[in-house]
């Protein structure tokens, strides 16, 4: 299928793209990397009448580190992250969850801000940032905010974003020391979208989870961190299969899951249960 | 002294396809390739819902759309075109009605066509789709094949029933299916409704001329002359003003053998236009408009006597097939092929099977790869393994017992099926060495050990391949089972050769190249092979029923000794020697101590140009043709085994094949690397049956598995790598001994996995009797099993 | 041609300049396949599934279908076409052909050109590595093994 019309326009600063998002308003979609818009598009299933092609601004992507923090510009390529030093050794969760973002084409040109403002529930990125407690930060005429991940991310396609906002970077706080991190997913083939994925990390005292920070995509409509879960495994020994199987057991109790009616609620559960286990013992096995 | 170009010398070789070098450079030609001067381009409004009546339509506003050059419905086609009815001897009484090119009032499937736009660019015509107002009223839609016997909801509206067509096939001694039973094992199958997804989808460019008052098609379509054949007579023009042209196709599958509304309109629109119409079905519409397949539930019975003999079968089938039988060659032919596989690589005594076809609101089904085969072939193999496990022996031990051997063929067994020239035991010792020396049982056990869920399967299989005239002929469908060759010798030496088949990327241009070589005694290099075009090539039956090789190839071998036979009449006229004491090596005519006499090129260009110089009485005919029909034998048979091994992940019920195994008998084998990768091919397209394929629909009956996020296919990291073995019994019937092969892999995979997995779930007390077999419902069984 | 909004565009298409007024809702593998009459890249979807259409765009293979034209103003595109003229999948083009790796050779040209950005950055890749690597491409007709075998052999032919 083919796109119905629209009128493209391509600003060459943030000002003009705030003016034309303030103008346009719900008449305009933003284009990125277009990996989700474009097939939407063809579809018919967004006829937008106005494209603001963001790609020309300046300033928007790159990878940078300085005072504690990793920062991403929204425009910058899955790619590009995958391939970043930075990113492989100081947030080393994210570089594992790009290898499950979709496949080699659509990461060369899918940007991380648009995978975070599309907040699929799916999305791996948006589980991570959960995760690592990002700072999301908006650019609009009125002016610039930084809101957290944990309250960015309301629901199915659904966030923090107003319609003349558009994401203009993600800080992500380095890590502390002492923490061990892994991501995991399960799909139906290489690639899918994830029924369930999980976001982990845990500072360990020799084989015992001090602290750990957890939160899954594909499970509920909007990811977050798991506050009872993560208590629940504190002073849990990494290795001890037992107890935390008994923990992933229970996973029902803390999670308002998505259901469909290929994948059903218990279904999802039971696969979030499995990935819970499993990196946790790849973590234990990664430390004998 | 040069290498005898006696029969064999290419024929047998794994030689690459002359046609994959252009393909991997971007060379192809497919049908969106082809561009003719002042096209427009097509566009349909589809039915959304499975089963309304139209009752107004407002396309004013489309018609005003500036670029939109027509917005046609069935009233502005009538003039120009019929509409078609699928009528077959083979299923007397079938109920059918006619199917328009555009429906004309009432819409019985999501996804029929209604109205075509054409106009300058796909896009314009999908912007004015949607200028066009349609008043529907939704009627009741008979969706689900276990209930569509038994509702209320009709069809079509008026229709007393949503039988398409019942038959009953018994055969032998009845009493046998009880009193000689010992055991009985029965199962309730329910096969998932798929579909081909060939990865260039279908299209059509339709060229109207009124000058000439003819039609030039292009397609992308497995039977030119049948499609010319329809066309001709569902827009009353005269078959010779019609031409239909195949270039390259993307992928056929069987999808593209059938007549489909939409590309009939798209001819109609054409002649009413006086221009070149082009669609190009995109995927959303092609999955709700290509054929579907395999939509069944079957129960079915196996009787087993108390020395493990498989006593007979007793089979109650429903098929679903859409809302009208598929034209012109019926989606019976899915439902009987289902059947008559049942059974087929073992001795039984008894068999009866009810079938029902029963209508659906859902698109046409039809025939795809194997066409009922994998059904057959799911059902038997599940009740062996069955048997097998109540009788507490080895699965291939109760196979060997009961398959049919090889002296005692020819043997038509009670469901009707001939078999002969089979070679089951054979090919099940093959591939018991081959799942021996990869070790198989030993990972088996280590990894049960382990605590994982592992399974072994086995399917065997007996195809019925490269059908006969009796098939279409004795149903009165006009379906060419003949295929034609011609050859030219030309003055550079050169055999051309223009052949009735169908190049579908199967390779068959480069076997018959192969049997041409030798048959003539040319190099391969100078042998070229055109079809697809009913312009050039003779008429014949395309590709199906994996016909190229067995049909297609004898058909090449024979015009070749024809062609061999008048290059050496003339070369012993101009040698003053006889014909008996030449033959033809290499492109040179060698005398009978193998000295190079003459060369094809010097006799050619004698022939052609100096025609004077030949003796009296020679006339050199160096163009041959034959068109070879097999005159006995309705069916080719072959056979194989196949086996797979798969892992199935206790925590989220994903199964992954891990190997798969075929050993598989097709005779002569023309070139193993093409045959190989055929069959590699088809197996995945059976594991995709197995584990992946479906078409969802909920429960209004609308289709919900519409794009490809959502129909899954087999993807290259969830496969595994197969390995594949072959016997060659060749068959006997014809000079080359070639059998169909084409299909083989899709035949049992689907079988070998499903058994794969039970034998992963046995231990748990599990069942699996329906495909796909998605991993929630191995979760919810995975958790019954625990609670129980 | 009708009311479709245009824009002017210039950018490298296989090593020469091209300059046209694409419409700016037209996908650049639309444009290429029926524009420039670049028909060796396909389209099996057009919602990004199946990868047919792939091409490269500034050194990087990318969804066709998924780009607008307008999007490739001011980058260097390169097809099958080009890539085969300058030689540089040859290696792939040549265990293809002679692994049977094709058969109806719809998914070939982006399959090549995914193998070949693959291989660059793997040049000793085990078969899981290469299963991974081309899982966004679907074959309907080889069951992808005969791929797999063929893009192995030309990294090991490059190797040597």
């Amino acid at each position: 299928m083919k796109p119905a019309k629209f009128t493209y326009l391509r600003p060459s600063s943030l000002s003009e793209a705030l003016e034309l998002l303030h103008r346009h308003g719900e008449d305009a979609s933003l284009l990125a990397g277009g990996q989700s818009l474009m097939p939407m598009l063809n579809l018919r299933f967004a006829r937008p009448a106005v494209l603001i092609d963001i790609k020309r601004i300046p300033g928007l992507s790159g990878i940078a580190i300085g005072d504690g923090v990793v920062s991403i510009g929204a425009l910058t390529r899955h790619f590009e992250v995958a391939g970043s030093p930075i990113i492989r050794d100081r947030l080393p969760l994210v570089h594992e969850a790009l290898r499950h973002v979709a496949h080699a084409a659509i990461r060369n040109r899918g940007t991380f801000g648009g995978s975070l403002a599309l907040a699929d529930p799916a999305a791996e990125l948006p589980a991570c940032c959960v995760c690592l407690d990002a700072a999301i930060s908006t650019a609009s005429l009125s002016g610039f905010r930084s809101v957290p991940a944990s309250k960015f991310f309301r629901g199915v396609y659904d966030t923090a974003l107003a319609h003349d906002e558009l994401i203009s970077r993600i800080e992500i706080p380095l890590p502390p020391d002492g923490w061990t991190w892994s991501f995991d997913e399960v799909s139906r083939r290489h690639g899918d979208f994830a029924v369930a994925g999980i976001a982990l990390g845990v500072r360990l005292a020799g084989d015992v989870i001090m602290e750990s920070r957890v939160a899954f995509c594909g499970l509920e409509a909007a990811p977050r961190r798991l506050a009872p879960l993560e208590e629940r495994l504190r002073g849990v020994r990494v290795g001890d299969r037992i107890a935390i199987g008994e923990i992933a057991t229970r996973l029902a109790d803390h999670v308002h899951p998505l259901a469909s009616e290929e994948y059903p609620a218990f279904y999802r559960i039971e696969v979030a249960s499995a990935l819970l286990q499993r990196v946790l013992a790849r973590t234990s096995e990664a430390i004998q | 002294m040069s290498k005898p170009s006696a029969y064999g010398a290419v024929i047998g070789q794994p030689h690459p396809r002359f046609d994959s070098r252009r393909l991997v450079s971007g060379g192809g030609c497919y049908l969106d390739d082809v561009n003719l001067p002042r096209q427009l381009h097509a566009a349909f409004l589809r039915s959304p819902f499975p089963h309304a009546r139209i009752d107004s339509m407002d396309s004013a506003a489309a018609r005003e759309l500036p670029g939109v050059a027509a917005v046609l419905t069935w009233h502005d086609l009538a003039d120009v075109c019929s509409p078609f009815q699928c009528v077959t001897k083979a299923a007397p009484n079938l109920v059918s009605p006619p199917q328009y090119p555009l429906a004309p009032s009432e819409v019985t499937y999501q996804g029929e066509p209604v109205v075509l736009v054409v106009a300058a660019s796909r896009a314009v015509a999908e912007d004015a789709i949607e200028l066009i107002d349609v008043n529907w009223t939704e009627l009741p839609a008979v969706s689900r094949l276990e209930t569509a016997l038994e509702v209320d909801a009709r069809v079509h509206e008026g229709m007393s029933s949503n039988l398409a067509w019942r038959t009953e096939i018994t055969g032998g001694e009845l009493t046998a299916l009880s009193d000689a039973a010992a055991l009985a094992v029965e199962q309730t199958f329910s096969f998932g409704r798929h579909t081909g997804v060939t990865l260039e989808p279908r299209g059509i460019v339709a060229s109207w001329s009124n000058d000439t008052g003819g039609l030039l098609v292009h397609a992308s379509h497995q039977v030119p002359h049948q499609l010319q054949l329809h066309l001709a007579e569902l827009l009353s023009v005269p078959l010779a003003n019609v031409r239909v042209v195949c270039a390259d196709i993307g992928g056929g599958f069987g999808i593209k053998m059938h007549i489909y509304p939409d590309e009939i309109a798209v001819c109609a629109a054409s002649r009413i236009l006086g221009r070149p119409v082009k669609f190009v079905a995109d995927r959303i519409e092609g999955l709700v408009s290509d054929i579907h397949a395999r939509e069944a539930i079957t129960t079915a019975r196996m009787a087993v006597t108390a020395d493990g003999r498989i006593a007979g079968f007793d089979i109650s089938h429903r098929h679903g097939i859409g809302s009208y039988s598929v034209f012109p060659r019926s989606s019976t032919a899915e439902a009987l092929s289902s059947i008559r596989s049942i059974g087929a690589p073992y001795r039984f005594a008894a068999f009866r099977a009810q079938v029902d076809v029963v209508l659906q609101n859902k698109v046409m089904s039809g025939q795809y790869r194997a066409v009922g085969h994998p059904i057959g072939c799911m059902i038997t193999e599940h009740l062996v393994d069955k048997a097998a496990r109540a009788r507490g022996e080895d699965p291939l031990a109760f196979r060997r017992r009961n398959m049919v051997a090889a002296q005692d063929m020819p043997w038509t067994n009670p469901a009707g099926g001939r078999m002969f020239e089979l070679s089951h035991h054979a090919c099940i010792d093959k591939l018991e060495k081959l799942v021996i020396a990869d070790e198989v049982r030993s990972i088996l056990e280590n990894r049960r050990r382990r605590g994982e869920v592992v399974g072994l399967g086995f399917a065997a299989f007996v195809e019925f391949t490269a059908t006969g005239s009796e098939g279409y002929g004795r149903a009165d469908v006009p379906v060419a089972a003949v295929d034609t060759v011609t050859l030219t010798l030309g003055p550079q030496g050169e055999v051309r050769a223009s052949a009735s088949i169908s190049e579908l990327g199967q390779g068959i241009r480069q076997g018959l190249s192969q049997v041409i070589a030798d048959a003539v005694g040319v190099a391969l290099k100078d042998v070229t092979v055109v079809s697809g075009d009913t312009g050039i090539s003779p008429h014949g039956g395309g590709a199906w029923a994996s016909r190229g090789a067995a049909i297609g190839g004898e058909t090449a071998w024979r015009a070749g000794q024809l062609l061999k036979r008048e290059i050496l009449t003339v070369a012993a006229a101009m040698l003053q020697a006889s014909p008996t004491e030449l033959d033809v090596r290499n492109g040179v005519v060698c005398d009978a101590e193998g000295r190079e006499r003459i060369s094809l090129c010097e006799i050619a260009r004698t022939a052609l140009f100096k025609g004077h110089e030949l003796p009296d009485g020679i006339n050199a005919q160096l163009t041959v043709s034959h068109q070879y029909r097999r005159d006995r034998d309705p069916f080719i048979p072959t056979n194989g085994i196949q086996a797979s091994l798969v892992e199935i992940d206790r925590g989220t019920g994903l199964v992954t094949p891990l190997k798969h195994w075929v050993v598989e008998d097709c005779g002569r084998v023309i070139n193993p690397l093409l045959v190989d990768e055929q069959i590699r091919g088809g197996v995945v397209q059976g594991i995709g049956e197995a584990l992946l394929e479906v078409c969802r629909y909920d429960s209004a009956g609308q289709m919900v598995s519409g794009s490809l996020a959502d129909y899954l296919v087999p993807m290259a990291a969830e496969m595994p790598d197969i390995v594949i073995d072959h016997v060659q019994t060749p068959y006997s019937g014809s000079t080359l001994g070639a059998k169909g092969a084409g299909e083989a892999g899709t035949c049992a995979a689907a079988a070998a996995v499903l058994n794969a997995i039970n034998d992963a779930l046995a231990p748990c007390g599990i069942e699996i009797a329906s495909t796909p077999v998605n991993p929630v419902n191995i979760m919810s069984a995975l958790r019954g099993a625990r609670a129980r | 041609m009708s009311d479709e909004e245009t824009l002017a565009i210039r950018c490298i298409v296989n090593g020469e300049e091209v300059r046209a007024a694409v419409s700016v809702r037209k996908s650049l593998v639309d444009w290429l396949r029926h524009d420039l009459a670049l028909t060796g890249s396909h389209v099996g979807c057009e919602h990004g599934v199946c990868g047919a259409c792939g091409v490269v765009v500034d050194g990087r293979v990318v969804r066709g279908c998924l780009m607008l034209a307008v999007e490739a103003d001011g980058l260097a595109v390169e097809t099958i076409e080009g890539a085969t003229r300058t030689g540089r999948v040859l290696a792939l083009q040549r265990a293809f052909f002679e692994r049977a790796a094709l058969q109806c050779g719809f998914c070939t040209p982006a399959m090549i050109l995914q193998a070949a950005e693959f291989l660059e950055a793997n040049p000793n890749p085990d078969r899981k590595g290469v299963r991974e690597a081309i899982s966004g491409n679907y074959c309907r007709c080889t069951g992808y093994e005969a791929i797999v075998d063929a893009i192995v052999t030309a990294a090991r032919r490059h190797r040597v």
